[in-house]
């Protein structure tokens, strides 16, 4: 009789090893004790997310190990010119019995900046995969009601043309504004809203250009590749690509993200978005490219704007610089809404292009600056003299 | 969607990049590299529409495992000898990970290809999602685990211990400097490539082997993200092979991130696997099989060498000696003794090691014990308080080693120890390679060549230096490794939670003499005193040991 040999593996033991099976110092200690958290409750998303990103200021006892060529290390608060309540204090000096101790937790203001939609990686793709599902849900819905066959010439090279041309906009800024200013915020509660602030961008685009191929499919006049004449060359967009690149040539990380959400989006952005395409292409037989641009417009106004409101009001209000980042950012605005609104304007021929008409232009810029206005109150600004050009 | 409209949307994606025509972009990283525009791939053709939800479907089952260990009771079997460790582990990675995230824009205005920087992209929030599922898993284990201390403290600890700084490379070193040195040679090209293999596979197999199976599932599903990132890196160097003018560079680059992926994660990832596991079947690879199966021939034989016909240097010598570190010179484990040696400046509880542990060393690594089993019985006899000091104030023949500069592990093997004046201050070195880097490598000429964007070795490097002259008491509550009565310690140099007369508190430590800081007292030495305790040093070891007289 023959008998197999035992396998070899790992046996389960029981070690008892679960919470509260014994009773020492601190066996109910269950809580993250190096941060003090915004509400009465440390959150799940405070616990994945704050102080993985270090700073000399409070726990970092040998500071930052590695530097650039000029010798800065690590996220230097300089890389903007905004400041927070003891951003001035000077790094503690480390030497021969110095011990570690930094100042106390936090040490400045930046760390207490929380993202007001607690991204993680749970939320992020929980919220992205639902977006990407519905759009593709409408498109799909779309193609087999045959939905494209109500669109009229004129809207079909519209949208292979002009929302096609905005795909540009949110790709250079996903990419060349947001993902690189993840790199250069002084938190890892700042770099993270940024991260994801900039694949809702770069999601959007490929969404748009997703989509364009799907019509390409099934539009036999559709051209698929009109959007980059227009981007390239178009006048009417000429404005607004000057002012994407600008943008994505902010060497202010804080000042780009000012830019881009405060100014920018909310002057252009929804402009074209809310006060465009959304209202012209139901008059014009599409009820499908409202969703795609619509899930883009939602990813601002209620996420990407609501960080940005939360990281900009708090200092604005803050104890130590509210004064000195309030004039800073007024200066931004006035230099930025002189940049977009001609940037708006030169869009206005757009406004004549489909067959049925959406509001008029001048009603819509009024929309988008009062709404524009509204976020400059909620911040504590002064509405710059150049809207009214 | 099916594969031909996966290339199509890949192909459909690419037309949303353009060159820009009014401004140039900010460029906030230099690097010496130079690139020409290449049409190069991205191979694994990534759309965010199939991305998202992919990943989704990963969460759901990493946090449908989560919960179903917490309803198993999964703790009522995970040997606390493992989980102890990580503390220490599950301090790092979350850093290192984010670290990843902030290093991709570094490549944006580097490397001229808008397909490479899709694929960058995606690596960042990947990323993201590797540091908050990391620290989830952390939290998990604080909250059902039985000890949480440590776990609760970690990123306030892991910052002022005296392990943290070495583990800190592992993120800093992508995100500064020369921003291909970082973001792409150390990062990808190494790190990723070669040592994510060992970080999380291998270890998670010993975690499961430990009653763990938690760590496998979430770190096997951040691995299934690394193929991408690893195509990221092997198309960058690809595109800085084609110039010759990189080749100089390159070989510099390998060099410092091959030594240094070597030096930190060897150290750390060998003695958890070595030393955290309970696991002490004779037929289980050591640390050893699996580097010489993941690292050596999967990443050197499979991967680099055949890049050798492209014009990349390989540092075989270093290949071969880091080995050769691993199997005559035994690095591992003369990293675990020093972990252990300084336990009470962790916050973390180190086991001791038993009969069984001694029996399954010695069978892995033939003439263990004669190295390192008497200073382990030691280690056991000191491990409760009775009257004397924790193991590093007692006479076990453990000469406290001196830091490397570079590293930042100590100069384990006494033989290699290098000194050498560099800017201005006498600094010891655990090799060769690690002088080369801080002396000849992280400087603005190499070799004579201007070198302008190469980045700096900064900071406090030498732990030792900041409580230079004070009372072992005093630096455990500075660093704040103290438990809620307010003197018991976090750390403990054994796993008995339930007598309190074993555990060692900040009174047993007040008798202690005043911690030394050896970089300062080298410093102090005349040059005759300095040579001849390098002449000592270097003849001291295995295992700590002093020199013999001769």
């Amino acid at each position: 009789m023959t008998t197999a040999p035992e396998r070899s593996v790992p046996k389960p033991v029981f070690t008892d090893a679960e919470a509260g099976a014994k009773q020492f110092p601190d066996s109910t200690a269950r809580k993250f004790n190096y941060f003090v958290p915004q509400k009465r409750k440390q959150t799940h998303y405070e616990d994945v997310t704050v102080e993985v990103q270090p700073d000399p200021r409070h726990y970092l006892a040998q500071g930052w190990l590695y530097g650039f060529a000029d010798g800065q290390g690590g996220y230097p608060l300089d890389w903007t010119v905004l400041k927070a309540w003891g951003s001035d204090r000077p790094e503690p000096q480390r030497g021969p019995g110095s011990g570690g101790r930094g100042y106390e937790w936090p040490a400045h203001g930046w760390h207490e900046f929380r993202d007001p939609n607690e991204e993680w990686e749970l939320s992020l793709y929980r919220y992205n995969a639902n977006v990407v599902r519905q759009v593709n849900a409408n498109v799909e819905a779309a193609k087999r009601a045959k939905a494209f066959d109500q669109w009229n010439p004129n809207w079909i090279r519209f949208v292979a043309q002009h929302v096609g041309a905005w795909m540009h906009v949110d790709h250079g800024l996903g990419l060349y504004l947001f993902a690189n200013a993840n790199r250069r915020g002084p938190t890892n509660m700042h770099n993270t809203a940024i991260a994801v602030n900039s694949m809702h961008l770069i999601r959007a685009a490929q969404d748009l250009a997703l989509y364009q191929l799907t019509l390409d499919e099934e539009i036999e006049s559709f051209f698929g590749a009109a959007h980059l004449e227009t981007w390239n060359s178009d006048p009417t967009w000429q404005g607004v690509r000057d002012l994407a690149e600008r943008l994505t040539a902010i060497d202010d990380w804080a000042e780009a993200v000012f830019a881009a959400n405060v100014v920018f989006q909310p002057l252009v952005g929804e402009l074209f978005r809310s006060q465009l395409v959304m209202q012209a292409a139901p008059r014009n037989g599409d009820f499908v490219t409202p969703t795609i641009v619509g899930a883009e417009e939602f990813d601002f106004s209620e996420r990407d704007l609501r960080y940005t409101l939360a990281l900009f009001d708090l200092l604005t209000n803050d104890r130590e610089f509210a004064e000195h980042n309030l004039r800073i950012m007024n200066g931004w605005l006035a230099e930025w809404v002189g940049r977009t609104i001609p940037a708006a304007r030169a869009l206005q021929p757009l406004w004549s292009q489909p067959d049925a008409k959406p509001i008029r232009f001048e009603d819509a810029l009024d929309r988008v600056k009062s709404r524009f206005a509204g976020i400059v109150e909620d911040l504590s600004l002064d509405l710059p003299k150049e809207l009214e050009r | 969607m099916s594969r031909q409209s996966v290339a199509r949307a890949h192909q459909k994606i690419q037309e949303l990049s353009w060159e820009p025509m009014y401004h140039t972009p900010v460029s906030h990283y230099g690097t010496d590299y130079t690139f020409r525009k290449a049409q190069k791939k991205d191979p694994l053709k990534q759309v965010l529409r199939s991305y998202f939800p992919m990943q989704e479907e990963k969460d759901h089952r990493v946090y449908g495992a989560s919960d179903g260990a917490i309803r198993g009771n999964m703790f009522r079997q995970v040997q606390e000898r493992w989980l102890e460790w990580q503390k220490l582990f599950l301090s790092i990675i979350p850093l290192p990970e984010i670290s990843a995230a902030r290093a991709m824009p570094l490549l944006f205005r580097n490397v001229p290809n808008p397909e490479l920087h899709n694929g960058q992209a995606i690596q960042m929030i990947d990323e993201v999602r590797h540091s908050t599922i990391q620290q989830n898993l952390k939290r998990l284990y604080m909250n059902n685990y039985i000890d949480p201390a440590g776990f609760n403290s970690s990123l306030r600890n892991f910052q002022n211990d005296y392990c943290g700084t070495i583990g800190r490379q592992f993120a800093e070193g992508f995100i500064t400097g020369d921003a291909i040195t970082a973001a792409s040679i150390y990062l990808t090209i190494v790190a990723e490539t070669a040592f994510t293999n060992t970080l999380f596979v291998a270890m998670p197999a010993e975690a499961a082997a430990n009653g763990d199976y938690l760590l496998p599932t979430v770190f096997h599903s951040v691995q299934s993200d690394e193929s991408r990132h690893i195509s990221n890196g092997y198309a960058t160097l690809l595109m800085a092979l084609a110039d010759e003018g990189n080749h100089q560079l390159l070989e510099r680059d390998l060099r410092y991130a091959w030594w240094n992926n070597h030096r930190v994660v060897d150290a750390a990832i060998g003695t958890f696997i070595e030393y955290g596991t309970k696991d002490r079947r004779k037929d289980r690879e050591s640390y050893a099989e699996m580097w010489r199966r993941w690292i050596y021939d999967d990443y050197y034989r499979s991967y680099l060498v055949p890049l050798e016909k492209y014009g990349l240097v390989i540092p075989h010598d270093l290949i071969e000696e880091a080995w050769n570190q691993i199997w005559n010179k035994g690095y591992v484990h003369e990293v675990a003794q020093f972990f252990a040696t300084g336990w009470l400046a962790n916050y973390w509880r180190i086991d001791p090691m038993t009969d069984k542990d001694f029996e399954w060393f010695e069978h892995k690594y033939p003439g263990w014990y004669d190295r390192y089993g008497k200073w382990w019985e030691n280690y056991n006899r000191l491990s409760t308080p009775n009257g004397h000091h924790p193991i590093v104030a007692e006479d076990v023949d453990y000469q406290y080693p001196h830091r490397c500069w570079t590293c930042m592990v100590p100069c384990l093997v006494r033989e290699d120890m290098v000194m050498a004046e560099v800017d201005g201050q006498w600094r010891t070195y655990c090799h060769e390679t690690c002088r080369w880097t801080d002396a000849e490598a992280f400087r603005p000429v190499y070799q004579g060549r201007n070198t302008p964007n190469m980045g700096r070795l900064i900071g406090a490097r030498e732990w030792e230096t900041l409580y230079h002259g004070w009372n072992w008491a005093d630096v455990v509550q500075d660093m704040g490794f103290v438990r809620d009565d307010g003197t018991t310690m976090v750390a403990q140099p054994h796993l008995h939670l339930d007598d309190p007369k074993k555990m060692w508190t900040l009174e047993h430590l007040r008798r202690m003499p005043h911690l030394q800081s050896p970089n300062v007292l080298l410093n102090e030495m005349t040059d005759e005193e300095r040579a001849a305790f390098h002449a000592s040093y270097v003849r001291g070891g295995p295992a700590g040991r002093f020199a013999r007289p001769e």
